[in-house]
């Protein structure tokens, strides 16, 4: 199988979608011949044409806009933002109109769109180009929201992602685009909504999604050394959720703790543990921790950001936490 | 990472034991599993083992020492761990004992400098500063009586605390309220009057049938996880009932028979005449003349086949109980169990009081093993050596005075179960028998029967098998 970058598998999914369906077109800003600010378009513009790489005007909410009418009318778009922080000029089409034209319009108008671009912090972007809107999205009916992990992943999810009639919320991450791991060619669907257990252990279930998969991995190698092998289940799509995935888990190790990039209050883990509460009661031996960012606005001081990410060590801590070792 | 050592819940029905004994010195290192002290319960004295490894820092308690369950004995730590704090906590938890309670304000000033309340004043600080993350058990025992604001929404650990939520109403430098009567006891599980139990532990406990009450839990606050469960089981402790459970209901061991409308009655009226049991009395007397003969031709044939009446009633009782298994019964309020399996108890004498240590399918074993195993049971008795696993899960129970002179008595009942059987001594007494005075060996026993699941023709015809057996003793060997 082939080591690709998440960047690339990226690639490799947009380029067969666009071979496979004439109707799918990527449009946002520089993504034609700058070849995309990530360049996840790279040599989409030569391969595909202008018609089918459009660059935009500085203007989220127009051309989300656009994109909404073109899915109206037949179309598959696939609408770039440089980065899910500039997108909230845009959410009024992705709430308003993208989210509820199916239901207000009694089924008449699908909405086969794809909303897609980085989430979450880089490094040192400081507190506006540094936010994780996984749990705002997902709030929303009429979404759905993806969010890959790994290469693999990334290309598998975003094929699904293109081919659902329903829109659908794609979140990357600037930090994830040069992370390398194996791609199966061709035709490899990830289905939207299942989990995926990363790695299995008796002791404790870590869940999580999109970029703290890689934090649970390294959790995951190092409490190993120690004896303690945890199970990490990876969401992959938080909405909808996976939660006979994540009951299977805590059913079995009586213990969770959730990993999510966002903040503490209303975010994702809110969620899980609210799942997990009511399905796993009488299996907890312990309350759920989370690990998430501080709440607070993302320092731009190295050292502060550093110590407002949620890392490997937090999540040691919690891990520890709920198996009583601490 | 520190270990505590508390006295913990070593029999089913322990408050309190004593330490009598330390196996290790402070400094000694430590495994999990090795025997720290031997500790004397209202029943036996037991075996406290290690739960964690290290090096055995501090002793906190001496030998002779009397503790409630919960107290903390000592602490297992690195060697170069600081567990000031564990061992403050205690200090804290005993201060309200030598500081008497005075929560008010104005008093604060002169009790701020006294010694005795600077551990529990850093604790509290201690809990102000951190009072939004969960606080790790070490800390925790002061916790149920203090808590702090905020407890559900707590950041992950290891996170930076929020900025410090405003001052509790109770001044941070006021000593701990007074937890009890100054008992150093944790305050934990008390604290709310309820104990803590994580709903895992709690499922398990009912599967396995162990009673929460009698365990000492080790997760914060003192709240019982699934390991105190394993534990429990592991150390017998309130395992024994588990134990005794388990051996007692295991499928098809056992028929459950709900009660009719007569027996409910005769349940309800006679336990009003009589108190909770209310018992009948059944005397008979056997002639033991061909088991005093037996007893003696097995003496001759040397030491390893020499058994006592004791053993022969309890092996007429094993077998009689096999043909009326309407004796062989336990009252349980709402039902009667019939036991298929046959586990006679033997009253034991022992300092300060007495215990039942069960011969376990006594039907099956054979005189010998009886004997052998009777005596070992009552000399571990008389040394407080029995595990509770010995002592619980009997079906019947017979007990013997003779030994004492005694001619005849009446047993009380060790509910559930349904009927004791009272021996006394055997004695030359002048008889008839077919109009002719003889000189027999007789032995008078007295069965008392719960008559709420026993009646009178029941125990009567149960005590007449007994009889066959005990006066025909050949039938034993055989």
């Amino acid at each position: 199988m082939a080591v690709l970058t998440y960047r690339d598998a990226l690639t490799q999914a947009l380029r067969e979608e666009l071979q496979r369906d004439d109707r799918v077109f990527l449009m946002g800003e520089e993504v034609a011949q700058y070849n995309g600010a990530y360049k996840v378009s790279k040599g989409l513009l030569d391969e595909f044409g202008p018609m089918r790489i459009v660059d935009t005007p500085i203007t989220e909410l127009g051309f989300a806009g656009v994109g909404v009418g073109a899915a109206m009318v037949g179309l598959r778009p696939i609408v770039e933002f440089m980065t899910w922080n500039f997108a909230l000029l845009a959410l009024d089409e992705v709430v308003n109109a993208a989210a509820k034209t199916f239901y207000m319009s009694g089924g008449q108008f699908k909405m086969p769109m794809v909303f897609r671009g980085p989430n979450g912090a880089a490094l040192q972007l400081a507190a506006q180009h540094s936010q994780a809107w996984e749990s705002w999205l997902a709030h929303i009916p009429g979404l759905k929201v993806l969010t890959p992990g790994t290469p693999a992943d990334a290309k598998g999810l975003l094929k699904s992602a293109i081919r659902d009639d329903n829109p659908v919320v794609f979140l990357e991450g600037e930090m994830l685009y040069n992370t390398k791991g194996e791609v199966p060619e061709g035709e490899h669907i990830v289905p939207i909504g299942v989990a995926e257990l990363k790695r299995e252990g008796d002791h404790c279930s870590v869940i999580t999604h999109g970029k703290m998969v890689l934090v649970a991995m390294r959790v995951a190698d190092d409490l190993a050394k120690e004896g303690i092998n945890i199970d990490v289940v990876d969401l992959r799509t938080v909405r909808p959720i996976d939660v006979e995935a994540i009951s299977r888990s805590v059913q079995k190790t009586n213990r969770a703790v959730v990993l999510e990039e966002g903040w503490e209050i209303c975010g994702m883990g809110s969620q899980v543990v609210d799942f997990i509460q009511r399905e796993c009661f009488d299996d907890l031996d312990a309350p759920v921790l989370r690990v998430h960012q501080e709440d607070v606005p993302m320092p731009y001081a190295k050292n502060l950001e550093r110590a407002a990410k949620p890392d490997a060590g937090k999540t040691i801590a919690a891990i520890k936490k709920v198996m009583y070792l601490d | 990472m520190a270990t505590k050592v508390v006295m913990e819940a070593l029999s089913p029905t322990m408050e309190e034991g004593r330490l009598v004994k330390w196996s290790k010195n402070e400094g000694d290192q430590i495994k999990s599993g090795d025997v720290l002290a031997e500790v004397e319960t209202d029943k036996a004295v037991m075996e406290l083992v290690a739960r964690g490894d290290g090096v055995l820092r501090k002793r906190l308690a001496n030998e002779g020492d009397a503790s409630p369950v919960g107290t903390l004995l000592a602490v297992i730590a690195a060697p170069d761990e600081n567990i000031d704090s564990i061992v403050g906590s205690a200090a804290g938890a005993a201060a309200p004992a030598a500081a008497p309670a005075q929560p008010a304000p104005t008093a604060q000033a002169d009790k701020a400098a006294e010694p005795a309340a600077t551990p529990a004043a850093a604790e509290t600080k201690e809990a102000a500063a951190t009072s939004s993350v969960p606080r790790s058990p070490s800390q925790s025992q002061g916790e149920a009586s203090t808590p702090p604001p905020q407890r559900t929404a707590g950041p992950a650990p290891g996170a930076p605390p929020r900025p410090a939520p405003p001052a509790p109403p109770r001044a941070p430098s006021a000593p701990a309220p007074p937890r009890g009567n100054g008992s150093s006891r944790p305050p934990a599980p008390q604290a709310g009057g309820r104990q803590r139990t994580s709903p895992l532990a709690r499922r398990l406990a009912t599967e396995k049938g162990i009673q929460l009450g009698g365990i000492q839990g080790t997760g914060p606050g003192g709240r019982i996880v699934k390991r105190d469960i394993e534990n429990a089981k592991a150390t017998g402790g309130a395992a024994a009932r588990s134990a005794a459970a388990d051996r007692l209901a295991t499928e098809g061991d056992f028929k459950d028979v709900p009660l009719t409308q007569i027996r409910k009655t005769i349940a309800k009226r006679l336990a009003e005449s009589s108190g909770p049991i209310p018992t009948f009395f059944l005397t008979a007397e056997f002639d033991a003349t061909r088991a005093a003969e037996l007893r003696t031709q097995l003496a001759e044939m040397g030491d390893q086949y020499k058994v006592s009446f004791n053993d022969i009633v309890i092996k007429g009782v094993a077998l009689a109980l096999a043909e009326h298994p309407e004796v062989n019964a336990h009252w349980l309020g709402d039902k009667i169990r019939y036991f298929n399996r046959i586990h006679v108890a033997m009253a034991v004498a022992v300092e300060d009081g007495l215990i039942t240590p069960v011969l376990f399918d006594a039907d099956r074993m054979t005189l010998w093993d009886i004997s052998g195993k009777a005596r070992d049971l009552a000399k571990r008795a008389r040394e407080r050596k029995l595990t509770p696993e010995e002592y619980t899960g009997a079906t019947f129970t017979v007990s013997n005075l003779g030994m004492f002179g005694i001619d005849q008595f009446t047993a009380i009942i060790n509910p559930p179960e349904a009927g004791i059987l009272a021996i006394g001594g055997v004695e030359e007494k002048p008889v008839v028998i077919d109009g002719q005075l003889e000189v027999r060996q007789r032995m008078r026993v007295t069965m008392s029967c719960d008559h709420r699941a026993i009646d009178g023709a029941t125990g009567a015809k149960f005590l007449q098998t007994v009889r066959g057996f005990i006066e025909n003793p050949l039938s034993l060997i055989i």
